[in-house]
C-alpha cells in the first residue's frame, strides 16, 4: 500500500471537518470501548493473564528462528507447502505463481493486513485474476475503491447511507435502507463466488509451532468459507505471528476477542493444518503458506521490538483520543492508531512518517488496554528521540528546544526571563486572561485553541513567597 | 531457498543484537514437549450451566435429549417451531435413526449450496465460551455446519469440557495428529460492519441449535 503518512497534518485537518466521519467515529467508539470493558472485567485476573501473554510473546520472539523452523517442519509433515518472502513484490509474485500454476481465474479473500501491506489485490488483478474480498467491511471498501480505516472494522468510516448508495450502484439493485438488508444482499451476491472460486486467500492471526497450523478468527464465517470451499488455499502471514503451542494459543484467545470486539470468543476460530486428507470430502487439495519478513527483523533487533508482540486487536486505536477524532485514513498506511504510529515509521523508515509518533498525547490509554502490554507511549517517545538524533525535527522545534536548554542550564537567567514572560503574558491575555495569537512556532498551537495567560507571577515567585509566609 | 535462510539469519542476528534475556524458565524443547498451561481465570461455575449460559449469550438455542433415538423428534420439534424446511443433510453417524417416522428427508453427505439445514455432531464443547469444537474428516464434513442457513449440532453431555486448554488435552490424547481443520463455533454467523449494527447470517448459518445428549 502506498504510504501517505507525510500528509498527516493536512488529511487529519480535513477529517476533523468531515461531519459524516465524525458521526461514524463517535458510534464506533462506544461500540468497542464499552463491550471490551465489560468482558475484561469478567476475568478476575486480567492483569495476570495479560502479563502471561506478554511473556509468551517475548519468549516466542526470543526463539523465533527455532519456533519458525519447528512450525515449518510440522506444517510440511501435514502436507502444507511453505514459502518465505523478503519483499512485498516477492510475496505478491508467489501468490500469482501459485494461482497460475493452478489455472486460477477467481480468488475469494478473507481479510489480511499483510495483504494490505503488499498491495496484493491490485497486483493479482493486474495479472488478469479476479479477487473478491468477503469480509463485509472489506467488501464494502473494495467496492468503493478505498483502503481500510481500522484493522478489524475496515469500513468503520462509512455510514449506512454510504453503503446503501454504494450497493445500489454496484449491485444494480433497488436501494436498501437498513443494515440487515444490506448485509443479506452482500451475502446473496458473494455466496456464488464462494462456491465457484478456484482459490482462497486468508491471513493468519497466529501460526502455531507445535502443530504447524495457521489460525484465523472471523465472526462472519467468511474465513471458514475461504479455507474450505476453493480447491487451493493460500495463507499469507508474517514471521512474528508464530507462537509456541496450542495452550499458548488458548491464552491469546482469552485476550484477543475481548480486546478487539468485546466478545469472549470470535464466532469462528478456524485452525488449519495441511490440505484435505485423502479421505476427506471437503477442503482444498493444496495448501500454501507464505511467511513474510519486511521490516520485522529490523524491529526485532531494535529498541522497538516490544511492538512485535502485537496481536492486532485494535484496542489501542479504539481507545486513542487522536484516532477517535481523525479516524484511520489520516495515518496514511495499513496500521492506524498508536500501533500504526510505531509500526509505520518502524517498517517504512522514520523519515517517512515524522508526524505519527508526535500525533499522540502520550495519555497511555493505549498502553493500559494493550492485551500484550506493549508500552506504546514509550515507543513513540523513542521514535521522537530518534527523529531528534537524526536531525529530522523542524528547525523551529530544534531552536526552541535549544533555547530552552540554554535557559534551563542557567537558573538566574531563567528566573529573569520567566518573570518577564509572566508579566508580558498577563498583559497579552488582558481581561479575557487568554492568549489567542502566538507568534512563530506557537502559531499552530493557537490556531485551534487559546493559551491560558500567565497571571503575572512565576511559580518560583509564588513558592518563595509561600515559604516566607509559613516560616514566619 | 535464499529468502528462508536470509530471514532466519536476520532473526538470529537481531536477537543477538538486542541481547534480551528470555523471561521463561522452560526451554523451547520443553515447552514443545510438554506445553505448560498459563494462568487461568477463576472457573467457579458448573461447566454445563456455563456452557448453556454462553450459548444463550451467543444467540444459539438449546435443547436436551436423554437418548440418541429421541433426536429425530427433537429436530422436528425445532424445525416446525421455527417453520424451517424438513429436508436435511447430516453426518453419517446420524443417518440410521428413525427419521422417516417424523416425516424428515435426510441425506448423509457434505452440504452443497442449496441445502437449508445441516445436522452435525461435535468433538467436544468448551463451557468457558459456549463453543462447539468440530474436527474435519471423512465422517465429519466441514460444509454441513457452514453452508446451510440452519446448523443443528449434537453434543454429548460428557464431552463438555471447561476450557480450550482442556479441549487440547482431549485432542492430544485421542487424535493422532490434527485434522485439516479444527473449527471452533460459537453461535450463528454475524457481522457489525455497517454502523456497528449487529446482523446475523453474514456468510454462515443464521441459526445454531445445540442439542445436548445424555449418553
Amino acid at each position: 500500500m502506498e504510504l501517505t503518512s507525510h500528509q498527516f497534518k493536512s488529511v487529519s485537518s480535513a477529517k476533523l471537518k468531515d461531519v459524516k466521519l465524525q458521526k461514524a467515529l463517535y458510534k464506533a467508539k462506544d461500540g468497542f470501548v464499552v463491550p471490551r470493558a465489560k468482558v475484561v472485567a469478567e476475568l478476575d485476573n486480567f492483569e495476570e493473564i495479560r502479563q502471561a501473554a506478554a511473556d509468551v510473546r517475548d519468549h516466542g520472539l526470543a526463539h523465533l528462528d527455532v519456533y519458525l523452523e519447528e512450525w515449518e517442519k510440522q506444517a510440511q509433515a501435514a502436507g502444507t507447502i511453505v514459502h518465505w518472502a523478503e519483499s512485498y513484490e516477492e510475496l505478491n509474485a508467489l501468490v500469482v505463481k501459485i494461482a497460475q500454476d493452478n489455472q486460477v481465474k477467481k480468488i475469494i479473500k478473507s481479510k489480511s493486513m499483510v495483504g494490505e501491506e503488499t498491495g496484493l489485490n491490485r497486483y493479482v488483478e493486474g495479472h488478469g485474476i479476479e479477487v473478491k474480498e468477503t469480509d463485509l467491511g472489506e467488501y464494502i471498501i473494495q467496492q468503493a475503491g478505498e483502503h481500510p480505516s481500522h484493522i478489524i472494522a475496515p469500513a468503520t468510516h462509512k455510514s449506512k447511507d454510504d453503503v446503501a448508495d454504494l450497493f445500489a450502484e454496484k449491485h444494480q439493485r433497488p436501494r436498501l435502507d437498513d443494515a440487515e438488508k444490506l448485509t443479506h444482499e452482500a451475502r446473496e451476491i458473494l455466496r456464488p463466488h464462494f462456491l465457484d472460486a478456484d482459490m482462497g486467500i486468508t491471513g493468519a492471526n497466529f501460526m502455531i509451532a507445535e502443530t504447524g497450523s495457521t489460525v484465523i478468527l472471523t465472526n462472519e464465517g467468511n474465513g471458514r468459507m475461504t479455507t474450505t470451499m476453493p480447491r487451493v488455499h493460500v495463507a499469507i502471514s508474517s514471521i512474528e505471528k508464530c507462537i509456541p503451542t496450542l495452550d499458548d494459543f488458548a491464552l491469546m484467545m482469552r485476550l484477543l476477542p475481548r480486546s478487539a470486539t468485546g466478545q469472549v470468543i470470535s464466532n469462528y476460530v478456524s485452525m488449519t493444518t495441511g490440505p484435505k486428507r485423502a479421505k476427506d470430502n471437503d477442503g482444498p487439495g493444496e495448501f500454501h503458506v507464505i511467511i513474510l519478513d519486511v521490516g520485522r527483523t529490523r524491529v526485532l533487533g531494535s529498541d522497538l521490538r516490544d511492538a512485535l508482540r502485537c496481536i492486532r486487536c485494535g484496542a489501542c486505536m479504539n481507545h486513542c483520543p487522536v484516532y477517535q477524532n481523525v479516524g484511520g485514513h489520516a495515518y496514511g498506511w495499513v496500521y492506524p492508531g498508536p500501533i500504526g504510529s510505531v509500526l509505520t515509521p518502524a517498517y517504512n523508515g522514520i523519515e517517512n512518517a515524522i508526524d505519527l509518533p508526535n500525533a499522540a498525547t502520550l495519555c497511555n490509554q493505549c498502553g493500559v488496554v494493550c492485551p500484550v502490554k506493549i508500552p506504546l507511549p514509550d515507543l513513540m517517545r523513542k521514535l521522537r528521540e530518534k527523529q531528534y538524533e537524526r536531525n529530522l525535527k523542524s528547525s523551529a522545534e530544534k531552536w526552541s528546544l535549544r533555547l530552552w536548554a540554554y535557559l534551563a542550564l542557567r537558573p538566574k537567567l531563567y528566573s529573569i526571563v520567566t518573570r518577564i514572560m509572566a508579566r508580558v503574558g498577563k498583559l497579552l491575555g488582558g481581561d479575557s486572561r487568554r492568549i489567542n495569537h502566538l507568534l512563530f512556532g506557537g502559531k499552530d498551537w493557537t490556531r485551534h485553541r487559546d493559551l491560558p495567560a500567565p497571571r503575572g507571577r512565576t511559580f518560583r515567585d509564588i513558592y518563595l513567597n509561600r515559604n516566607k509566609t509559613t516560616n514566619r | 531457498m535464499p529468502a528462508r535462510e536470509n530471514i532466519l539469519a536476520r532473526i538470529r542476528a537481531a536477537n543477538k543484537a538486542a541481547n534480551v534475556a528470555d523471561v521463561m524458565d522452560s526451554s523451547v524443547a520443553d515447552r514443545l514437549a510438554s506445553p505448560p498451561i498459563s494462568p487461568l481465570p477463576k472457573l467457579e461455575w458448573d461447566p454445563e450451566g456455563q456452557f448453556k449460559l454462553r450459548c444463550h449469550e451467543s444467540a444459539s438455542t438449546l435443547d436436551e435429549i436423554a437418548q440418541i433415538d429421541e433426536l429425530p423428534r427433537a429436530v422436528t420439534r425445532y424445525l416446525s417451531k421455527n417453520t424451517l424446511p424438513t429436508k436435511l443433510v447430516c453426518w453419517p453417524e446420524f443417518i440410521d435413526l428413525p427419521w422417516s417416522a417424523e416425516g424428515i428427508q435426510i441425506e448423509s453427505r457434505g452440504a452443497i449450496g442449496d441445502d437449508k439445514v445441516g445436522l452435525t455432531g461435535s468433538y467436544c464443547a468448551i463451557a468457558e465460551t459456549g463453543t462447539l469444537v468440530l474436527l474435519s474428516g471423512q465422517e465429519s464434513h466441514a460444509t454441513t455446519s457452514l453452508l446451510p442457513e440452519t446448523h443443528i449440532a449434537v453434543i454429548r453431555r460428557s464431552r463438555i469440557v471447561k476450557t480450550m486448554e482442556d479441549a487440547w488435552q482431549l485432542i492430544r490424547g485421542e487424535v493422532v495428529s490434527l485434522p485439516r481443520q479444527v473449527s471452533f463455533i460459537s453461535g450463528p454467523s454475524r457481522t457489525a460492519d455497517i454502523e456497528m449494527t449487529l446482523v446475523y447470517g453474514a456468510h454462515g448459518p443464521f441459526r445454531v441449535h445445540v442439542i445436548i445428549l445424555d449418553q
